[in-house]
């Protein structure tokens, strides 16, 4: 089995007010010295048997048509994990 | 009669409220299933309030994908007026009928308030029953509320006289320039996040001057459109 990883963040100029969050309750919990929190979305398409570059393809065309949203969010890594 | 229909999403929740909004305006209101491909020949289409497929993903964002979107993509692009209220206007905004997004209400929790909107068109099938200029009160109930689109999008809504609504007295949700609702070039296809149709029968809307709870400044979204499909009739 494979498995196909997308990575989807929110655009650098778009406020993201779930990161935002995080980052202020970091230092209520003690962790110091985090300048800034952005939250994203990761995704897993597991595959029976090989990636091929078919495969592959239609990832990336899901991730940017359906996964993100281009006018809010980036595709920012599409990648192949081997287990 | 006039016939509009109002879409059932899975995780849907206005469409009883929205189709008695349209029977309220002297309507027909006919009931559409997401997984059907047909909007039986309907004049008009809202697509309601609700949390479809749970927000998963993004709000509306698979929704946008349900078979019936197909019919009502052509049937917009065709002139038909469309509605989006809330989770409708984030479908519409994720099948592309209309520019921009929603994210996150800027101060992370969900709101519910009535809201004083300004109508800044009322040259659309959905708002052509009120004045130019002229504030109305309508429910607003969102946690993703928060109306993005980058500059030059925002530039051009304004020139083209395309935002349709703008948050009057506070920005509920950190929407940018104070965007309640927006419309398509055409104006036959419209969408906001407060709810018009919570706002339709005295007694049950928000408080207005003349009695507690007697507000129904969203009857004439359902009134402009039945005005607009006789007009072109």
């Amino acid at each position: 089995m494979a498995t196909i990883v997308v990575h989807v963040m929110p655009k650098p100029e778009i406020l993201d007010p779930q990161g935002k969050a995080v980052g202020n309750a970091l230092p209520r919990l003690g962790f110091e010295g985090f300048a800034g929190v952005r939250q994203g979305k990761r995704f897993e398409l597991t595959v029976d048997g090989e990636v091929t570059e078919e495969l592959l393809a239609q990832a990336r065309e899901a991730a940017e048509t359906m996964l993100s949203n281009p006018v809010i969010e980036d595709v920012v890594a599409v990648e192949v994990v081997n287990s | 009669m006039t016939r509009i229909g109002v879409v059932t999403f899975p995780g849907t929740l206005d469409d009883r409220d929205a189709a008695r909004a349209v029977r309220l305006a002297g309507a027909e209101a006919v009931n559409l299933f997401h997984a059907d491909h047909d909007l039986q020949n309907v004049d008009a289409v809202v697509l309601p309030g609700g949390f479809s497929y749970g927000d998963y993903l993004r709000a509306g964002a698979i929704s946008r994908f349900s078979p019936i979107m197909e019919q009502v993509v052509d049937a917009a692009n065709g002139g038909m007026p469309v509605l989006g209220i809330c989770n409708g206007f984030q479908v519409l905004t994720e099948v592309h009928l209309l520019p921009g997004s929603m994210i996150k209400n800027d101060h992370l929790h969900f709101i519910c308030r009535d809201q004083v909107l300004r109508v800044e068109n009322n040259d659309t099938a959905w708002t052509n029953a009120y004045e130019s200029g002229e504030d109305i009160t309508i429910p607003l109930k969102n946690q993703d509320g928060q109306y993005v689109a980058d500059e030059r999008t925002l530039d051009q809504l304004e020139a083209e006289g395309r935002v349709a609504f703008r948050y009057v007295d506070v920005n509920p949700n950190g929407s940018r320039r104070n965007i309640a609702g927006i419309t398509n070039e055409r104006g036959n296809v419209v969408g906001l996040m407060p709810h018009p149709e919570h706002a339709v029968e005295a007694g049950f809307g928000p408080d207005s001057r003349e009695a507690g709870r007697g507000g129904t400044d969203g009857l004439g979204f359902f009134t402009s459109a039945i005005n607009a499909l006789l007009a072109t009739a």
